[in-house]
């Protein structure tokens, strides 16, 4: 067996791909289910009940999705640019940090001013605390794998600090959790009764915008330029380190928007587990969607289904839900091969 | 390599044993015949030239030879055994060592390692150095292949890679060596050297398999050539039989006739450099004090072995980098500060040195290209927003005016072959009619029928009204092209001497650094 190179990839293929690598996925997680002996069929049936099942698990399902399209579009606008960015996790609290400050009562607007001026002030702060491994990345070739992987650890230091001391809040019966924002700069619900809240509105319209950016503008042209050859980009005039810190600051922001509008749509306060691995969770949505902004939205959603799913299922079931970490790192190696093979045919001999 | 292989590549009787045997090999890439039943033979001692265009089957051939690729039809046979298909392993096994045009070589490993790594089982604790080191060099002296075995590949050059290369499938006792296209990255010096080595090698009684598009390479080294055109072997002769200027027809399928500049008067300068020095962040001088004018109607050629500055003027007249020192002067004004941008915008072409990794965006599409350096114009965008039919439009244009062979504006670049590459910078640049042309090793890589077109368009736009600076390392190119020409050596630039009255010998000895013959050369003219 060996693989060759296809000369062109037609479209049909690349978007059969990915529903092909979750079907292998779902196959081989089958495996696992079978082991723990419960009945597989019924408890694929659970899980997609549980996820998209009625609406109760369809808000939820789309509430969890919000943070990882919006993570999901940090990531992959920064690797488009081989800008690597790691530490979505720490701009993520950065911005949460800013929403909490911002928005539990210092300023006093109402919520049309304030809601707007949170969620720009949380990506300005995001997207700053990714512009520091940016500079040093593009002035001085320092790893920013290494320094912002490590920035995350700094800011959740920094976080539990502030927890604990100064942003404390004092009716939170000795918690170290932040007070919560005022009503005013909370991101109204897009159902009533439910939890799902206009962060995804925000989220699924910025992954459209950064589309149009991308395919439309000259913005988007340089950037695809600048991540595919720097050195020709450069030769042609572009303005190569105007185009990363640019790419860094809007990486940044994305991410920082996820924690603010975790905070202002969903939890109403910070704490020290406002987010799962949200920025992590973000980089495997980005490879899953092959760095396309409107695939992150499927991707963020795919994630967050498994991830609802799964719990629905493991309170039914005598499955632990981690089954649902299981399956989304099967998908995604399932996802690499499905990639190589969209570029590459197998033959024999 | 053992005493009974070595006896047995060299037959007893007068004619040299056939080591290799191709029949009819057939590879199809979809809908591309890429080989159309070739057959060859190969015998102990002999070097076989494979020339061809650019596309025409010899890397492919020669990818199924060693494995990489598995052929539709066919057989192939090794010192009178049949090899099986598709494994490269048992193509090593088997005596076959394959050069490739980009070099296989660890950066961050001794020559040493790099030789012998692969060679040794993975299940034995400790590597025998010592035994390693002295086959290594005993090889290396064996051949007059002069390598440092402690040194580091990243630290080596170009020629030196090469020859760390065929040591490594020395060292794998091969009887056959298959060198792709062994001289694109040489210069003139490195190459001979090159060719000095496959005489030693042939000698030893290995058989050697050349690919190529050089005629003078195939009449400097081989001792029989086949040219393959289209997939289709066209002709195999004795080296010695034949000439260029019918392995020239054979391998393009028609005459080729190189354009001639036209007899023209020199207008007004378009580019004077004046004392120039341009510092290395080491503090090295890349160009000390140049004086160097290109006017209209004039093509100037810089002559030069390669890492002598070439590249430090090339980006100056890019607008990649500015003077430390002296002034930079575009059609009368000063070039104040390094900008790409603006060169372009004031009537400059460039045709970089490297055209895969300055030149142009593979991932991205032709279309894309074509506007790369002009994508801010009114033409292309308005209020940011790309205006992507009209740029597919001039696409369509460029790629008519310029015959460049693609399947459309929104091709992937990376698809298109060297020449068709070339073509596309030419018409990116060319299409505004400019002032000034700085063509940087235009031709390196290309195919015969790709370099005359290169230089016909570059003698048009001089007849246009363009100066042209070209800066080659083939010497060829620039006789053939320039009026004038000047050589560079060591960051410095003789002045310029008009074309005709300077031999090649004599260039030779200003390449080398030998400029007491100046004064003579400038007297006689």
């Amino acid at each position: 067996m060996r693989l060759e190179p296809r000369a062109d990839s037609p479209l049909s293929l690349q978007l059969i791909a990915p529903l092909g690598a979750i079907a292998a996925a779902l196959a081989l997680c089958a495996v696992l289910v079978a082991w723990t002996g419960a009945p597989v069929l019924r408890a694929y049936g659970l899980l997609i009940e549980g996820a998209l099942g009625s609406r109760f698990a369809l808000t939820e399902t789309l509430t969890r999705a919000t943070p990882l399209i919006l993570t999901g579009l940090a990531a992959a606008v920064a690797f488009r640019a081989k800008l690597w960015n790691i530490g979505a996790e720490g701009q993520l609290y950065m911005g949460a940090l800013t929403a909490v400050i911002l928005g539990g009562g210092m300023i006093d607007l109402p919520a049309g001013l304030l809601v707007p001026l949170v969620m720009l002030a949380a990506m300005a702060v995001g997207g700053a605390t990714l512009l520091g491994p940016a500079v040093l990345k593009v002035r001085f070739g320092v790893d920013e794998v290494v320094t912002t992987l490590l920035l995350n650890f700094v800011v959740l230091l920094l976080v539990s600090m502030l927890l604990e001391g100064p942003l404390k809040d004092p009716m939170g019966m000795g918690w170290p959790q932040s007070a919560p924002v005022i009503s005013a700069a909370e991101l109204p619900k897009l159902i009533a009764r439910t939890r799902l809240h206009a962060g995804l509105a925000i989220a699924v319209g910025l992954a459209i915008l950064l589309w149009l950016i991308d395919t439309r503008t000259i913005w988007g042209y340089e950037n695809r330029a600048v991540g595919a050859n720097p050195r020709a980009a450069a030769f042609a005039g572009m303005p190569v380190t105007w185009i990363m810190l640019r790419t860094a600051l809007l990486s940044g922001g994305l991410a920082g928007l996820a924690g603010a509008a975790e905070v202002c749509g969903l939890k109403g306060y910070l704490t020290l587990d406002l987010s799962p691995g949200f920025g992590y969770s973000g980089i495997v949505v980005a490879m899953l969607a092959q760095l396309h902004p409107l695939g992150v939205v499927g991707a963020a959603v795919f994630i967050a289904a498994i991830f609802v799913g799964a719990d629905a299922m493991s309170r039914a079931m005598p499955i632990p839900n981690y089954i649902a970490d299981v399956m989304v790192s099967t998908s995604l190696l399932c996802m690499l091969v499905a990639g190589l093979l969209v570029r590459y045919r197998l033959r024999r001999g | 390599m053992t005493a009974a292989s070595a006896s047995r590549s060299l037959s007893t009787k007068g004619k040299p044993e056939v080591v290799l045997r191709l029949t009819g090999i057939t590879k199809r890439f979809g809908p591309l015949l890429a080989n159309d039943a070739i057959s060859l033979t190969l015998h102990a001692g002999e070097v076989l030239a494979l020339l061809g265009e650019n596309g025409a089957g010899k890397t492919t051939l020669m990818n199924i030879l060693f494995g990489h690729y598995v052929a539709e039809q066919g057989t192939i046979e090794v010192f009178g055994r049949p090899l099986p298909p598709g494994s490269p392993h048992a193509a090593l096994e088997a005596g076959i060592g394959m050069v490739h045009q980009h070099f296989t070589l660890a950066d961050n490993l001794s020559v040493l390692d790099n030789v012998a790594v692969g060679t040794e089982s993975l299940w034995r604790l400790r590597s025998d150095r010592r035994a390693s080191r002295t086959r290594l060099l005993e090889l290396a002296q064996r051949f007059g292949l002069d390598v440092r075995p402690d040194a580091l590949v990243a630290d080596l050059s170009v020629g030196e890679r090469q020859r760390v290369e065929i040591l490594k499938a020395l060292y794998r006792d091969a009887r056959i060596l298959i060198l792709d296209e062994p001289t694109a990255v040489l210069t003139p010096q490195e190459a001979a050297g090159l060719f000095e080595t496959l005489g030693r090698l042939t000698a030893d009684g290995l058989a050697i398999v050349f690919i190529s598009h050089k005629m003078n390479e195939v009449f400097a080294a081989s001792d029989t050539v086949a040219v393959l055109r289209a997939g289709k072997l066209v002709a195999t002769h004795a080296t010695n039989s034949t000439d260029r200027a019918k392995l020239a027809e054979l391998m393009v399928g028609r005459t080729v006739t190189p354009p001639a500049p036209l007899p023209l008067l020199a207008g007004d300068p378009v580019l004077d450099l004046s004392r120039v020095t341009v510092v290395s962040g080491h503090g090295q001088p890349l160009l000390d004090a140049v004086d160097l004018t290109v006017c209209r109607h004039q093509v100037v050629g810089i002559a030069g072995v390669s890492g002598n500055g070439q590249t430090a003027l090339a980006e100056l007249v890019s607008g990649l980098s500015a003077p430390d020192s002296g002034r930079v002067t575009i059609k009368g004004v000063g070039v104040e500060r390094a900008d790409p941008k603006a060169m372009v915008h004031r009537g400059v072409a460039r045709i970089p040195e490297d055209r895969h990794s300055a030149g142009l965006v593979g991932a991205m599409t032709v279309w894309e290209n074509l506007i790369g350096e002009r994508y801010r114009d009114r033409a292309f965008s308005r209020f940011g927003i790309l205006r992507r039919s009209a740029a597919r439009t001039y696409a369509r244009e460029v790629i008519k005016d310029f015959d460049v062979r693609c399947p459309g504006p929104d091709a992937r670049t990376q698809l298109l072959s060297g020449g068709n590459m070339q073509k596309l910078i030419l018409g990116r640049t060319l299409a505004y009619r400019p002032d000034l042309i700085l063509a940087s090793q235009p031709t390196r890589g290309l195919d015969i029928g790709a370099v005359s077109y290169v230089h016909g368009r570059l003698l048009e736009a001089r007849a246009a009204g363009a100066g042209v600076l070209l800066i080659s390392e083939d010497l060829d190119e620039i006789l053939a092209l320039a009026d004038r020409i000047a050589v560079i050596h060591q960051a410095r630039l003789t002045p310029l001497l008009p074309n005709g009255h300077v031999s090649i010998g004599q260039l030779g000895l200003l390449m080398a650094g030998h400029w007491d013959i100046l004064p003579e050369i400038l007297d006689a003219a």
